[in-house]
């Protein structure tokens, strides 16, 4: 079967530091793949320099065979990968369901029908619909920044599927969430995949988290790919042990 | 609730609307300008509260509407043409004062339309053919539309309000409509709104083509009020009352700049009675105002709110 999201031996270098040296891996429909490996071990910079975010020095991009390296990350978001970033990013100001709503808005017509759409520019529904399944329907008209993190975070991440989108990249969507939530997250994440056909691929760092969703696991350490099997492989894999406890 | 807002809206409309009738000329002139310094802080609160732009630029804008009106209406052009001219004019140049908004923010950004603002005045200055230089351009007629005269000064205040009523409509409207919160995803968190597929890019230079329009149209309303225009009103100092504005009254509040405009265009005009001291108070005034409410005048309620809870 083609592959979903196909990366070819991607680079990015700050300076001296090869943040990004040469990653290599392939993501199939429908599959979940975990992105593992030590702190400053390049995750991050490799999402961001897939996505656009940042500049790759080298490599390409393939999404359901096209090439689309350096369309940019506005680009790449209307061919509909979605993502979420290791930060919160919500929208402060706006309220739960405006920050879906427009997470969702500009994927629908032109900037100029949408200047004379309904103000929910057709997109309350999905909306709505969103909410139930993150269980936030009791915040939905507040204001986002003035949700605890545990709640934005939530929030973060249901933005990334208001667009119905084919590919999502997570990353560390488990961070400063409570471990019953985690639960839950892990709950909807496979329910979006099956239900929606979602494919991700996550970094994580809660190890059981990984191993319980991923049907498949890379691992980097310092810029480069260490390893990759399935989740019950990396766990007794020596290399991989060794780069996170530093040996 | 909702229905009572709109009643509320609608007396208070009608009543700035009669309010003015017993002024005599000077009170009427103030008061008009004071509209018209509303409807250019509409504007400018679309680029700087909404999108979270910043720009010290909207004077340059004014001065843009008020020379495109001025030179007009003495070639005899109706204002029926010059309102929607200078509109378009001012939004063709704020399209292009977006694009520095493009590669840098705030305090960057600040300078570049500051930098912009020099530009447009040393213009109005030097072009002496088109602009009359220094001495400026004088007698310029107040519109005649359809055969009525808006030439006394409650007329032409009844055509400013008329004008502003209906450049905040369609603010409103606009606030309202999908683009207003792509604005508003665009001033939270421009990294963000891209991964959703929001153009940030084009919201930008949106931000500033619309909101340097009705700086335009203001000006188109400026001119035939002093009716002579002359480069000095359009200065980087006078952009920095206009940002003043925005921010005093509640960036980012839909009446804000109508409670800003009073500030910068009333309150001088009250504070003339302690004469020497009225600059000192004004001072003053701003300095404690920006310290107790930065959310600007109409955050008092959420303020004093905040308090009781
Ligand atoms: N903008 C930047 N400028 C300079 N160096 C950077 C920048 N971004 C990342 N780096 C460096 O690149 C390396 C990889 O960082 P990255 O954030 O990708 O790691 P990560 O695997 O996501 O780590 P973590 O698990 O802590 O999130 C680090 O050494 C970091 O210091
Ligand atoms: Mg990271």
């Amino acid at each position: 079967m083609r592959a979903l999201l196909e990366v070819r031996d991607i680079r990015k270098a700050y300076g001296a530091i090869r943040a990004v040296d040469g990653v290599s891996f392939s993501v199939a429909p429908g599959e979940i793949l975990g992105v593992i490996g030590p702190n400053g071990s390049g995750k991050t910079t490799m999402f961001n320099a897939i996505l656009g975010q940042v500049k790759p020095d080298a490599g390409e991009v393939m999404f359901e065979g096209r090439d689309v390296s350096g369309i940019g990350a506005l680009a790449l978001a209307r061919r509909g990968i979605g993502r979420t970033f290791q930060s919160l990013q919500v929208f402060g100001g706006l309220s739960v369901r405006d920050n879906l709503i427009v997470a969702g808005q500009e994927f629908v017509g032109s900037a100029g029908s949408r200047l004379f759409a309904r103000p929910d520019a057709g997109m309350g529904q999905r909306a709505d619909e969103i909410i139930e399944l993150f269980r936030i329907g009791h915040v939905a008209h507040l204001a986002a920044g003035s949700l605890s993190y545990g709640q934005q975070k939530l929030v973060d991440i249901a933005m990334a599927f208001m667009a119905r989108p084919r590919l999502v990249l997570l990353d560390e969507p488990c961070a400063g969430v409570n471990p019953a939530l985690i639960d839950e997250l892990m709950d909807l994440l496979r329910r979006l995949n099956r239900e929606q056909g979602a494919s991700f691929v996550v970094i994580e760092h809660n190890m059981d988290f990984v191993m319980r969703l991923c049907s498949r696991v890379i691992c980097l350490a310092m810029g480069t790919m260490l390893a990759q099997g399935l989740p019950e492989e990396m766990q007794g894999n020596r290399a991989v042990l060794e780069a996170y406890l530093g040996v | 609730m909702k229905y009572l807002r709109w009643v509320a809206l609608l007396a208070v409309s009608v009543a700035l609307y009669f309010a003015p009738g017993q002024m005599k000329s000077y009170g009427l002139y103030i008061t008009t300008l004071w509209v018209v310094y509303w409807i250019a802080g509409v504007g400018l609160n679309l680029t700087v509260g909404y999108a979270g732009q910043i720009s010290l630029g909207q004077g340059a804008f004014l001065g843009i509407g008020a020379y495109t009106a001025a030179v007009l209406s003495k070639a005899g052009v109706s204002y029926l043409a010059i309102f929607p001219t200078a509109a378009l004019v001012c939004f063709a140049i704020g399209l292009l004062l977006g694009f520095p908004a493009l590669r840098v923010q705030h305090h960057y950004l600040a300078f570049a339309t500051l930098g912009f603002n020099m530009l447009v005045f040393l213009f109005l200055r030097n072009e002496e053919w088109l602009t009359g230089g220094t001495f400026g351009l004088n007698n310029i007629p107040r519109p005649v539309i359809f055969d009525v005269r808006f030439t006394r000064p409650l007329d032409f205040y009844h055509l400013s309000f008329v004008v502003l009523v209906v450049m905040g409509g369609v603010m409103a409207w606009l606030l309202r409509s999908p683009w207003g919160r792509a604005f508003a995803a665009l001033r939270d968190n421009p990294i963000r709104a891209e991964s959703v597929g929001i153009n940030t890019t084009f919201y930008t230079l949106m931000a500033f083509a619309i909101g340097a329009a009705y700086g335009g149209v203001a000006g188109a309303l400026f001119a035939p009020l002093v009716q002579f225009v002359e480069p000095a009103p359009f200065s980087v100092a006078n952009s920095l009352s206009m940002l003043l504005m925005v921010i005093a009254g509640g960036s980012g509040r839909f009446f804000g700049p109508a409670v800003g405009a009073v500030i910068v265009v009333l309150l001088p005009e009250w504070l003339r009675v302690a004469q020497d001291w009225y600059l000192a108070i004004f001072g003053v005034l701003i300095v404690l105002m920006m310290v107790w409410l930065p959310g600007g005048l109409l955050s008092l309620p959420d303020r004093l709110r905040g308090r009781r809870a």
